[in-house]
């Protein structure tokens, strides 16, 4: 039997509250399927199951807020349901033969009675200020003495609760209404950024390269297509981030446990801003595999899914390295922060002409300048240049991107 | 207040000074204790009263206390408003089958036909090393007992002010005098006179938590939260002024703004009046409370003798800043 | 289609990239994409859409010509049959 939990869509995220339940209990599902939505600080999401199985009962309700990591429903494996179904009955739990073993008193002493353990210890105050803002105190985490949930956890958790409810209201039927920076984001941001300030030793490295040719190339293939299928020039730039880590795939993936851990997999977060502030940055699975039209397809469709609040819940886990393009209105260069527990940010900033020199000859060229930010503890910059350097070769050969 | 309207003076002229106006206002006043007259008072607060008066009205007494309070008592019920002085609050205990078995009681035993208008004055608290004989607070003990006011003046202006409410109190009214307080120094309005004898006072408004505290314990407090205040904690200071009968109303008032709440009381633990008001707190103001009350008293021990011991045992400034600190969130 | 038709359609199709924006607020001659925070994809979706309701096709060399509300009309209206 296997276990559908809350997620963690990132490594800021605490909580998040089960909007709605897209399967019913007894539905049959595939490892990939989307079976739940989950809003979080940073918007919402669609949750996907990675089990195949039979969805049981709903542990947590709709509306409901609980920490990552816990069970949503279980999952049944297909044979029990079906056996169950048949004999119209409940299969029994399989655990209730191992129980009674598990709790012979003498063998296992229990430090305190578990009745004590269960006894939620909320100040009476804030027991009543939960009542009158519609907090559910079983949902909040208590930071008074002994673990004590006290007014100031319930105000919180209020005020977070109102934020996110707003960034969701915000994003779901007016996705670009969004006039006002959303708190519940921002604080996320936050709590990301500030820890990667605090933990990573970032280096960076910068390098201004010639997007003469990759354009020229880029113009071409454009002229060719009809307007649906033309392509941007954030493609190219994907691509080539894409074919570069393949050649020091070093700083694709996490820094965990104190050590590197690299990733074959090449799923690349791309920055993607929301109109009226902030910022996600969802994964573009396999952009190594993917066909310029195929990426350009993917990006336009991740996109519009960012900004209309449809993401799914792998594309928040599985980024193993961020993209951004913020020169793509107007910066020359951008000096990032990587998102924990990446190792790399590659940026780009604005396309523009500038004098160049070749060969003894100064002309004008439409160059890009792309910055690394990479961590320092997983990385040198000897290996960062060599990243660097790789992809200026990829993007000078537009035609085998 | 403007320069003109006030005096330097100390607690113990404020004493001095209600007695004397008491004196003068009604003749049926009169005061009586031991060493009150040639000798001045024990703490000096009747010093020239005797050559003022004459021995009709400050009247030295032998050394039993059981017979002065008795003998107050009758002239209570004769028609006298007695001021009667006992030296400490130890001592009083050889009176408190008068206190309580006569004063606290003849009007339910006469079915109301006898009230007793009789002021007990008398010092109490420690913090002048005269040991575990002389310097106890016990006005917990008196504020226990139905029948009787109790009054715990802590400024200038109560103790100016509370003796002549008292005297128009048609029952027993006990006055404590924490003895650190005779020389407590201060600026008094030149026409300061009579208080209300029902509440308790804000000392120092603060929204984070109510310390409720009474007697010379107060300055304590207020040094506690203007060192809080340093670090961002705003404490609001009640001075309770009456501990019997209770002015619940102010301190379930300001416990409403800051859900915590911290009493500083001077008398032991156990059976105390901070336990009477914490329980009053848990009745009234549960679900007030965002922490459980706390509460600082002195050391469950005969008070000691030697300086460094007697300041251990009791609540002092520190404790009530590491009190404070731990319960806003801040320790 | 007259002028002030085809300045409406292209005011409806910005306010569906950038819905918080007012376009009577923009001056006809400044940089829309700058004035307006699109971005190259919400510029291209831009392009698509004009496409699809003038049936103009912008080629990729020319979208420097219609950075401005002034240009972009112009461009359209010169093309419109």
């Amino acid at each position: 039997m296997g276990e559908f939990r809350m997620p963690s869509l990132g490594a800021d995220m605490e909580a998040g509250r089960l909007v709605e339940w897209l399967v019913k209990p007894g539905d049959r599902c595939r490892r990939g399927d989307i079976v739940a939505t989950v809003e979080t600080q940073k918007g919402l999401f669609e949750v996907e199951i990675f089990e195949d199985g039979i969805i049981g009962e709903a542990l947590v309700q709709a509306g409901q807020r609980v920490p990552v990591g816990t069970v949503l429903a279980m999952i049944n494996p297909e044979g029990a349901a079906a056996a169950a179904e048949k004999a119209g009955t409940v299969p029994p739990p399989v655990t209730v033969k191992a129980e009674p073993e598990q709790l012979k008193p003498a063998e296992v002493p229990s430090e305190r009675p578990p009745v004590r353990a269960e006894r939620l210890a909320c100040s009476p105050s804030a027991r009543r200020l939960a009542a009158e803002l519609g907090v559910n105190v079983e949902d909040v985490r208590g930071t008074g003495p002994h673990g004590a949930i006290q007014r100031i956890d319930i105000e919180q958790a209020a005020q977070k609760a109102a934020s996110s409810a707003e960034a969701a209201a915000a994003s779901r039927p007016l996705p670009a209404a969004a006039g006002t920076l959303q708190q519940g984001m921002r604080q996320a941001i936050a709590a990301a950024m500030s820890r990667s300030n605090r933990e990573i030793p970032h280096y960076y490295l910068e390098m201004e390269i010639d997007m003469s040719r990759p354009l020229h190339w880029l113009e071409g293939e454009n002229l060719k297509r009809p307007i649906r299928e033309r392509l941007l020039p954030a493609v190219l730039l994907l691509k080539g981030v894409a074919k570069a880590l393949r050649d020091v795939p070093e700083l694709n993936g996490y820094w965990l446990d104190e050590r590197l851990q690299v990733k074959q997999e090449l799923h690349i977060g791309f920055a993607v801003a929301l109109r009226g502030g902030g910022l996600i940055t969802p994964a573009i699975h396999h952009v190594d595999k993917l066909g310029l039209t195929e990426l350009m397809k993917a990006m336009g469709d991740l996109v519009e899914r960012t900004r209309a609040g449809r993401l799914r819940s792998s594309e928040m886990t599985d980024t193993t390295i961020t993209v951004t393009n913020l020169g793509d209105l107007g910066v020359r260069a951008v000096y990032g922060v990587i998102y924990p527990p990446q190792v790399a940010l590659v940026a780009f900033g604005r396309i523009m002409e500038r004098p160049w020199a070749e060969g003894g000859m100064l002309g004008v060229r439409r160059t890009v300048t792309v910055t690394l930010a990479a961590d320092h503890r997983a990385t040198d910059g000897h290996r960062g240049s060599q990243f660097l350097e790789a992809l200026n070769r990829h993007l000078q050969l537009p035609e085998e991107l | 207040m403007s320069e003109q309207a006030t005096n330097s003076t100390t607690y113990r002229e404020a004493v001095k000074m209600a007695i004397r106006e008491a004196l003068i206002r009604d003749e049926r006043v009169f005061l009586m204790g031991e060493d009150v007259g040639y000798y001045g008072g024990c703490y000096a607060v009747s010093k020239g009263l005797l050559a003022e008066f004459g021995p009709e009205r400050i009247r030295d007494t032998p050394l039993s206390e059981s017979a002065f309070v008795g003998a107050g008592i009758g002239a209570a019920l004769g028609g006298m408003r007695p001021i009667v002085e006992v030296m400490t609050v130890n001592f009083s205990l050889l009176a408190l089958d008068q206190i309580m078995n006569n004063a606290a009681t003849i009007q339910h035993m006469s079915g109301g036909q006898f009230n007793v208008p009789l002021v007990i004055r008398m010092a109490t608290g420690a913090g002048k090393q005269l040991a575990a004989q002389h310097a106890h607070s016990l006005e917990g003990w008196y504020a226990h007992i139905p029948g009787l006011r109790v009054l715990s003046p802590a400024t200038l202006e109560d103790a100016r002010g509370m003796l002549w409410s008292a005297l128009q109190d048609p029952d027993p009214v006990i006055i404590f005098e924490n003895n650190t307080l005779y020389n407590l120094e201060g600026a008094l309005a030149a026409d300061a006179g009579a208080v209300d004898i029902d509440s308790a006072m804000v000392r120092r408004p603060g929204t984070d938590i109510t310390i409720i505290t009474y007697s010379a314990s107060l300055y304590k407090c207020l040094d506690a939260a203007a060192a809080l205040a340093k670090e961002g904690i705003e404490a609001e200071v009640i001075d309770l002024r009456t501990l019997r009968p209770l002015d619940d109303a102010t301190y379930l008032a300001s416990i409403a703004r800051t859900h915590r709440a911290l009493i500083v009381d001077e008398g032991w633990r156990s059976g105390s009046i901070s336990a009477e008001i914490s329980a009053r707190i848990m009745e009234q103001a549960f679900y007030e409370l965002d922490i459980p009350v706390a509460r600082i008293c002195s050391a469950e021990v005969p008070m000691p003798y030697a300086r460094h011991m007697e300041e251990a045992a009791l609540p002092q400034v520190d404790a009530i800043v590491a009190t404070v600190k731990r319960m806003v969130g801040h320790g | 289609m007259t002028e002030k038709e085809l300045k409406e359609i292209v005011f409806t199709e910005l306010k569906k990239i950038a819905p918080e924006c007012d376009p009577d607020d923009v001056d006809p001659d400044e940089n829309i994409r700058e004035a307006l925070d699109i971005d190259s994809y919400s510029f291209l979706q831009l392009i698509i859409a004009l496409s699809d309701s003038t049936g103009v096709d912008i080629v990729e060399a020319d979208y420097e010509k219609v950075f401005t509300l002034e240009g972009m009309l112009r461009y359209l209206s010169a093309r419109i049959d």
